[in-house]
């Protein structure tokens, strides 16, 4: 019904870049009121063991310090754990800070400090003396891997491992290529440029306006007043601009708890911003350890997949994540075995950072694969497309849509692959070794549940609102096109809305489902203007449009009119004037269509190809070039869009050459936690990154053909770089990431 | 943080005094580092003088083809200006191989000498650290120590000095000029840092109440055949995992002198001028450059971690002096190797 109009599709600047290349975008610490107070947090510096006493006097008799808070003196909060579960608590029991003298992680929060400037807060936060009575600490993953367990309640069914199929032992051992390895992914960081902050208003009323760093305004509202037993109708979460967040921003933390319960403690209102080193606390991407093991026939057809993986989680919680699961759906194998265990460490929880789970478990698996490849002596992209799969036999289930052989294609037509000598060593140019490397990457397109509203006003103007987050995405953008699409006009005559609890319900912006979901809604709602516009046009008198059924009409120019001829039609302010309305609105709500679901699984696919030189003598890395083909449903807007998968490519090569955070296992502290020391890619790393859409018709995805893109762009790309430095090198490196040490220290096969 | 008090010198007297009036005054001028340290606890000045007004903005050609920079120009100034770039480009090369853009214009000559060293340990306040607190210990031995020192380390720390700048003066033999309560003196480069021993918690040696008032280079032969090749962790952006400045004098394809400084290995910019000494007259080929190189990191030790720097060392050393005598110095913008 919604006619073709040119926004959808078209590459539209972001409706809120002015706004943040001027300043006016206002992140959370960046709202002020009268008598603003301001807190500072205290963390621990061992990993494990109790506090034996906290020494507050020094820093209490500080000039300008109102009160500092420990676990003897931390005001009343909720006693049951269900209501400190936010919409992402995992199994187990959230971390709830200044409960008592226990110490379960480096970092953990064991005093905070109210004081009249941030000055004043962070100058008297340092003269807090604790005592601490240590215990040995346990962070290694490769030294705590046999003391892994399934997890006894399942975060999401899908996390869990498939049953097997077949017999992959058996196939194993008898098929004509095999290989088998350990991948060790170190932790990662995920170190946004906002750093976690909460901004509390307080209301003569007793209300609250809280600005929190977060991806989810409503999720935040519902933490607090469970944990502060607060009227929900007396709190609004905002997070109108989200300076990046990559998943660590999913869950409330620990700054907006401690600035409500000063806030509502003190009476005053508050600001509590996190440090860059207290961001290597607050959720991290989990070390992990797995084991890949694969085996084909003598043309290369896999007759057995084994992938075992066990990663990090804290001892208070059981995260998970799906890390393996792809191995059973990535390819065409009968005989399939998949493991997953998680292992308790003395770290904070980890948590969702970028394609949480398939980051890592398809590095695994797309090393392996080139592994095998060259164990096969087959071309690792042909290997590939000897086991195309169109079904995800894990779950027995159709594929909406997989335009993976046009990935390859397109991408390795982009790329030059057909020129590649397989050889490892064979590419050279002067004292470089050329390495060319691919793999392949799979995110699940997902859609929640989600609601949206639609003003349509009389002057013309479209107003769209939800409880939405744009966290560096183009949110704001999409929206925006969607409703100019809808209603023919152009994106800056749509005012969008998103960011504040009080906005229609949505859930958090994660998991590449925000564009699927809210833009369904939005999609939804302006459908619904329009069957009330039309109802309203069918009343006038002499209505051209008395005989027209809704799935005839649509808006053109300012009118509604018949699809079939525009000719026909009355002008929408006269509807709306005949009417008598200032407005209409329509509110919808969406969701997956279960039935879909239950017979079609839906993925987004990537194919990565990726040129890396390698200085032979000297070790040293640089990607040159890469390419990266994807299918991932509709494109609203390649611009936004092509961002979003940059993003995730230069992600991918921090994980693959750069990233890692260091711990001193003796004390189990995080030793880098700065931005000096953890390192991220520099502009001197990234060079050309071309990115590819593949064309995808898929209705079954989403009801507007959105599948995601925020989680695909760095799948895999760990594994091709990898897989390049291999080429190049003859150097098989399995612990990521890929330093010069590990380059020098490890032999070519 | 710590309060602090702040005062802007009016004169090299003023800031003299100033630093004898208290032990714990600290000198601010570009604040790359200090600023930092201030923030993570590590320093704690009681007090803080602003010496930005100092008249230490010059460089000054001298009479026999030198050149004279005072403390307070800034690096890109160092770094970009032309009579540095014909004379003494080697130094020009490392300057922009360090930090960025905006810490080179902000970074100064005086204070890029005093750059504290880098040690995980060292930035942590709560670690022991005998740079921090003597006798505390050192948790990088035994501990994360891949950046840490090869060359010159003691049992009481083994932390690297992080300029790039530093490591260029070296081989240019540079002096550092200082003033103090007892006037004007000189210090010899290799004099200037010192190397851990048993007092890690200075890191060269500057008397109570001196301030660096410039560094003078002399006119050389090195123009032409010179390199700094630094190689780190990414390809911007980042401290020298190992770095080499090599100035040589090639006739009639023997060295009539070569010098090589390394940094990224010691607690000081390494140089070992008898070593060097050893090969005057050598054949500048390559035969000559892995000789050298064995000698001069003859005396070198990891400590696990770290232990690839030695062979990344000895070949950095190898390709640098490949480099110098071709004339090919390495150009600082393109992140290949050359």
């Amino acid at each position: 019904m919604l006619n073709q109009s040119k926004t959808v599709g078209l590459p539209v600047s972001r409706i809120d870049g002015p706004l943040k290349v001027t300043g006016q975008a206002r992140y959370a610490a960046e709202h002020f009121g009268p008598g603003m107070l301001y807190g500072h947090v205290v963390s621990a510096t061992i990993a494990t063991g109790r506090i034996r006493a906290i020494h507050t006097a020094a820093a209490e008799h500080f000039p300008g310090v109102v009160k500092i808070y420990t676990h003897d003196n931390r005001p009343k909060t909720a006693y049951r754990d269900s209501r400190w579960k936010d919409a992402v608590a995992l199994p187990g029991h959230p971390f709830r800070p200044l409960e008592n003298d226990r110490v379960l992680f480096d970092g953990q929060p064991v005093a905070f400090v109210v004081a009249e400037s941030p000055e004043a807060a962070r100058d008297a936060a340092g003269l807090v003396q604790i005592e601490y009575l240590s215990e040995e600490p346990h962070t290694d993953i490769v030294a705590q891997r046999h003391e892994s367990y399934e997890p006894p309640v399942p975060r999401m069914k899908q996390f869990m491992p498939p049953p097997p199929r077949g017999d992959a032992e058996a196939a194993f051992a008898a098929a004509a290529h095999r290989v088998s390895a350990d991948y060790v992914l170190s932790g990662e960081h995920h170190n946004p440029m906002e750093l976690f902050a909460s901004t509390v208003l307080l209301g003569t009323d007793g209300a609250l306006t809280i600005h929190d760093k977060t991806q989810g305004s409503q999720n935040s509202c519902d933490y607090i007043c469970g944990v502060f037993s607060l009227d929900p109708g007396k709190v609004v979460v905002k997070n109108s601009f989200v300076g990046g967040a990559f998943g660590q921003a999913l869950r409330p933390k620990h700054q907006l708890f401690f600035a409500v319960m000063a806030s509502l403690d003190l009476n005053r209102s508050m600001k509590v911003e996190m440090t860059r080193q207290d961001m290597f606390y607050l959720t991290w991407r989990p070390s992990c350890i797995q084991t890949v093991s694969l085996a084909a026939d003598a043309e290369g057809h896999l007759q057995a997949v084994m992938h075992h993986a066990v990663h990090a989680t804290s001892r208070h919680e059981d995260y998970q994540e799906n890390v393996a699961n792809w191995s059973g759906l990535a390819y065409k194998c009968e005989n399939v075995k998949i493991s997953y265990e998680i292992a308790k460490l003395d770290l904070a929880t980890p948590g969702d950072m970028r394609a949480p789970g398939a980051a890592t478990g398809m590095t695994a698996l797309e090393a392996a694969m080139d592994e095998l490849a060259y164990a096969a002596g087959i071309d690792p992209l042909e290997l590939r497309i000897r086991n195309f799969v169109h079904r995800d036999q894990n779950q027995d289930k159709a594929i909406t849509s997989k335009a993976l052989h046009a990935c390859y294609r397109e991408g390795a037509a982009r790329f030059g692959w057909a020129e590649r000598s397989a050889a490892p060593r064979s590419m050279r140019e002067g004292d470089d070794l050329v390495g060319w490397g691919m793999a392949g990457g799979i995110w699940e397109a997902m859609m929640s549940k989600g609601e949206a509203k639609v003003r349509l006003s009389v002057d013309g103007s479209v107003t769209v609102s939800a409880a939405a987050s744009d966290i560096g995405t183009g949110t704001y953008t999409i929206l925006g096109q969607l409703a100019a699409e809808a209603f023919d006009c152009p994106v800056d005559a749509v005012s969008v809305e998103i960011g504040a609890s009080d906005l229609p319900k949505t859930g958090v912006e994660g998991g590449s489902w925000t564009a699927a979901t809210t833009g369904s809604a939005v999609q939804a709602a302006a459908k619904a203007v329009i069957k009330t516009l039309l109802t309203h046009a069918q009343s006038m008198e002499n209505s051209p449009l008395k005989e027209a059924k809704v799935q005839q009409v649509e808006i053109a120019e300012g009118r509604l009119v018949l699809e079939s001829n525009h000719q026909i039609g009355v002008s929408m302010v006269d509807i709306l004037e005949a009417a008598g309305l200032e407005a209409i609105e329509e509110h919808a709500k969406v969701g997956p269509d279960m039935l879909t679901m239950m017979r079609y699984a839906s993925y987004s696919h990537s194919a990565v190809f990726v040129e890396v030189k390698v200085d032979e003598e000297l070790g040293i890395v640089r990607v040159t070039r890469v390419v990266s083909a994807i299918g991932a449903g509709r494109i609203l807007n390649p611009k936004t869009a092509r961002s979003q998968i940059l993003g995730g490519i230069v992600m991918g090569i921090g994980m693959a050459l750069h990233e890692e955070g260091m711990i001193d296992h003796r004390t189990g502290r995080i030793m880098n936690h700065n931005l000096a020391e953890y390192h991220v890619p520099a502009h001197a790393d990234i060079r050309d990154i071309e990115v590819i859409f593949v064309e995808e018709d898929d209705d079954m995805a989403s009801p507007i053909g959105v599948k995601g893109l925020g989680e695909i762009g760095i799948v895999g790309v760990a594994a091709a770089v990898s897989n390049a430095v291999f080429h190049a090198t003859g150097k098989r490196i399995r612990t990521l990431p890929i330093t010069v040490d590990k380059i020098l220290q490890s032999e070519a096969v | 943080m710590k309060p602090f008090s702040y005062t802007r010198a009016e004169s090299v007297r003023d800031a003299v005094a100033a630093l004898m009036a208290n032990p714990q005054a600290q000198l601010l001028a570009g604040g790359t580092n200090l600023i930092d340290l201030i923030k993570y606890d590590v320093a704690e000045p009681e007090a803080v003088i602003d010496i930005n007004r100092l008249p230490l903005k010059e460089i000054v050609e001298l009479p026999d083809g030198g050149l004279r920079i005072g403390a307070l120009v800034s690096n890109s100034a160092v770094a970009y200006d032309p009579r540095v770039k014909q004379h003494f480009p080697l130094l020009s090369s490392a300057i922009l191989a360090g930090a960025s853009p905006q810490l080179r214009n902000a970074a100064t000559t005086g204070g890029n000498l005093l750059q504290r060293t880098r040690c995980y340990y060292f930035y942590d306040p709560a670690s022991p650290c005998n740079k921090r607190d003597p006798g505390s210990g050192c948790p990088a031995i035994g501990g994360l120590n891949r950046i840490h020192a090869i060359l010159g380390a003691s049992d009481a720390c083994i932390a690297v000095h992080p300029s790039d700048m530093c490591v260029a003066l070296a081989a240019l033999d540079a002096t550092v000029e200082v003033e103090g309560p007892d006037g004007a003196r000189e210090i010899g480069f290799a004099d200037f840092h010192r190397l851990p021993g048993d007092g890690p918690d200075r890191d060269n040696t500057l008397r109570r109440g001196e301030i660096v008032t410039g560094v003078r280079l002399e006119a050389n032969h090195f123009a032409g055949h010179h390199t700094y090749l630094k190689l780190r962790d990414r390809l911007s952006y980042a401290f020298a995992l190992v770095s080499v400045a090599a100035a040589v004098q090639v006739a009639d394809g023997r060295f009539v002198e070569v010098r090589v400084a390394l940094g990224g290995v010691a607690h000081k910019p390494w140089r070992d001028p008898l070593a060097e000494a050893e090969f005057a007259g050598a054949p500048a080929g390559e035969e000559t450059f892995i000789r050298l190189a064995d000698r001069l990191l003859a005396g070198a030790e990891g400590r696990g971690h770290n232990d690839f720097k030695i062979p990344l060392a000895h070949r950095a050393i190898v390709r640098a002096l490949r480099q110098a005598v071709s004339g090919h110095p390495q150009d600082q913008t393109v992140k290949a190797i050359q």
